[in-house]
């Protein structure tokens, strides 16, 4: 019987090798040892003569503590953070306009989905046509009454539009993402409830905020972690609209392309003692967002 | 009639009225919001089969600009033959193949175990692979490029895929398969004296075919898409860049062609969209963390 338990445990084992392999080399180590690279000074340059990072305590974070650039990256990301309620309040809205039951319902619930299985790269491509000065965005507005053509501007290169232009694409490819998620949720809430309260006169307007939006709590606050933990950690929107520059006059610079920036996103340049700094600094901000998200949730746990 | 069904049908009516307005309403919003979500792909689509030749066309000449007056599939043979596009397509091809298997083998072995064997340090490997969930892994892409580095794997495939085929989504999706798996099945198996490997691969991978479906479309939709880590794992190799970066190379290019680029565009979204069509009911099961949103 021995025998067969550790038989059991060396086959267990080796199905288990090539996961724990590649997470300990690719997930694990770089965390550990990037943390570390974050108290040394690891350059580029030390890399190429073979030399090691040398220890220097809390110079690193001391330094992008102070460097305004970071500051500005921080204070981009949190403004980034905005896009976070506006998108779960629309693709709860969204969710609810696709859960009646109504002909052709299917086909808008996939038309919706088809942004999110878009790559970055080409809602890059498409996306900066739109937001050009000539573009369709300036032509729909002039179409409105709301620019003439002297005022029209290329959204992506003035310094007050730019990080909205780039958080629209966002929303655009993260509603149908949450939408799936959300009509999971609504199918939990009984059918009769909003039958009686559209008797009783309520608007659609009323229902959505009194009944969905208290009902759907549990849910709404989940796709919010979820969605704050993508905003906070926005990168890859930002390098394919600006090429990296965070342009422009640093008005898309977020916290993470600093991390970039000082590391493989500028290689002649890079200070790895830095970026894992940098890199440390905004997992402490993650984690302080997702706690307040996680003591949100508890309560309306504790209240079930 | 009486003065009172007269009214109850006057109300009845109304209401009718309004269903049918609030109906009506519904599709314009929807059909509004259609709109917005697959205008891109439209005028890109315009564009891409636009005769360049044709005089005086811009892309910016709305409406015209998405009614092309005269359609070619020139640009389309034009950015494969001029700009190389069928290189990166390959590129594409293979990493999302080899990313695509690489996951179905790594989990579908991992998981096992973690579902179905009694052994020592099964808790702590399993809490293991869930704090990956929430470790802070921006900054793993700075050690990872060295450490590709230093195993001479920097700019080659494996040094894509080996760093991102080893996920805690993909153990557990395969884990929750194989816990929905009768245990009597596999106590049947080994009183006919099936080892474990004859066990996972008779029994359990059969019958987790739809699992294994699901996670295959979510990584190779993914890795298709991915942008960031193969052009940072890519940094030194052009040559072998999927088209999710080379495009946007191609459109930093000074002076770019924008029908060509439109037709690449078109290129790399058209087996995308093919995927999605064919295995929607995946995507609308609505499964935390399948797309990256």
């Amino acid at each position: 019987m021995k025998q067969q338990a550790f038989t059991t445990t060396l086959i267990a084992y080796a199905f288990l090798a090539p996961a724990l392999v590649l997470m300990g080399l690719f997930t694990f180590y770089p965390v550990i040892y990037g943390s570390y690279l974050g108290f040394t000074d690891y350059t580029v340059a030390d890399l190429a003569t073979g030399e090691g990072p040398k220890w220097v305590g809390l110079k690193n974070i001391q330094f992008v503590l102070g460097d305004p650039l970071f500051q500005t990256g921080i204070l981009n990301s949190l403004k980034y953070l905005l896009v976070v309620p506006i998108l779960q309040i629309a693709s709860l809205a969204v969710a609810v306009l696709v859960n009646q039951k109504l002909p052709f319902m299917a086909l808008f619930r996939v038309g919706y989905y088809i942004p999110v299985v878009t790559s970055i790269s080409l809602a890059a491509v498409m996306w900066e046509w739109i937001f050009q000065k000539e573009g369709f965005l300036n032509w729909s507005l002039q179409l409105l009454n709301v620019l003439n053509s002297e005022g029209r501007f290329n959204w992506l290169l003035n310094e007050n539009t730019a990080l909205w232009a780039i958080m629209l694409v966002t929303f655009w490819r993260g509603f149908g993402y949450y939408m799936v998620l959300y009509l999971a949720g609504l199918q939990s809430i009984p059918a009769e409830l909003e039958e009686a309260a559209t008797l009783d006169g309520a608007s659609a307007w009323q229902r959505f905020w009194l009944i969905i939006v208290p009902l759907m709590r549990p849910t709404l606050l989940l796709c919010s972690l979820l969605s704050t933990i993508a905003a906070i950690r926005v990168l890859e929107e930002i390098i394919v609209f600006t090429g990296g520059s965070g342009g422009p006059l640093n008005s898309t610079y977020t916290a993470l392309l600093y991390v970039y920036n000082k590391s493989w996103g500028n290689m002649l340049n890079a200070n790895f003692g830095v970026a894992g700094a940098a890199g440390l600094l905004i997992a402490l901000v993650g984690f302080a967002l997702s706690y307040v998200n996680f003591r949100l949730t508890r309560e309306e746990r504790s209240e079930r | 009639m009486s003065p009172q069904t007269q009214e109850a049908a006057r109300l009845r009516a109304r209401a009718a009225l309004r269903k049918g307005l609030g109906t009506a309403l519904s599709y314009a919003l929807m059909l509004l919001i259609l709109a917005f979500a697959i205008f891109p792909f439209l005028w890109t689509l315009a564009i891409s089969i636009t005769d360049k030749q044709a005089s005086g066309i811009s892309i910016y000449d709305f409406p015209r600009s998405l009614f092309p007056p005269a359609v070619t599939l020139g640009n389309f043979f034009e950015v494969i033959t001029k700009l190389n596009l069928g290189k990166y397509f390959l590129n594409s091809v293979i990493i999302t193949a080899l990313t695509v298997v690489g996951t179905l083998v790594v989990s579908a072995l991992a998981a096992y175990p973690l579902a179905r064997l009694q052994f020592p340090g099964r808790a702590l490997i399993f809490g293991a692979i869930v704090s990956t969930l929430v470790l802070p892994t921006e900054i793993a892409f700075i050690v990872n490029v060295l450490t590709l580095r230093d195993l001479g794997l920097l700019g080659t495939y494996a040094g894509v895929v080996l760093p991102i085929i080893a996920t805690a989504f993909g153990i557990f999706l395969m884990r929750q398969a194989y816990l929905a798996i009768p245990g009597t099945l596999m106590e049947a198996a080994r009183i006919d004296g099936a080892t474990e490997l004859q066990i996972l691969w008779r029994v359990m991978i059969p019958l987790s075919v739809p699992s294994l479906t699901a996670l295959g479309i979510f990584t190779l939709v993914g890795t298709w898409n991915a942008f960031f880590w193969p052009s940072v794992a890519l940094l030194t190799n052009d040559d072998l860049l999927p088209m999710s970066v080379a495009i946007l190379k191609l459109k930093g290019q000074f002076n770019y062609d924008v029908f060509n680029v439109a037709a690449g565009a078109m290129i790399m979204m058209i087996p995308v969209l093919v995927v999605f069509f064919m295995a929607q009911r995946f995507f609308m099961r609505g499964m935390e963390g399948a797309v990256k949103g």
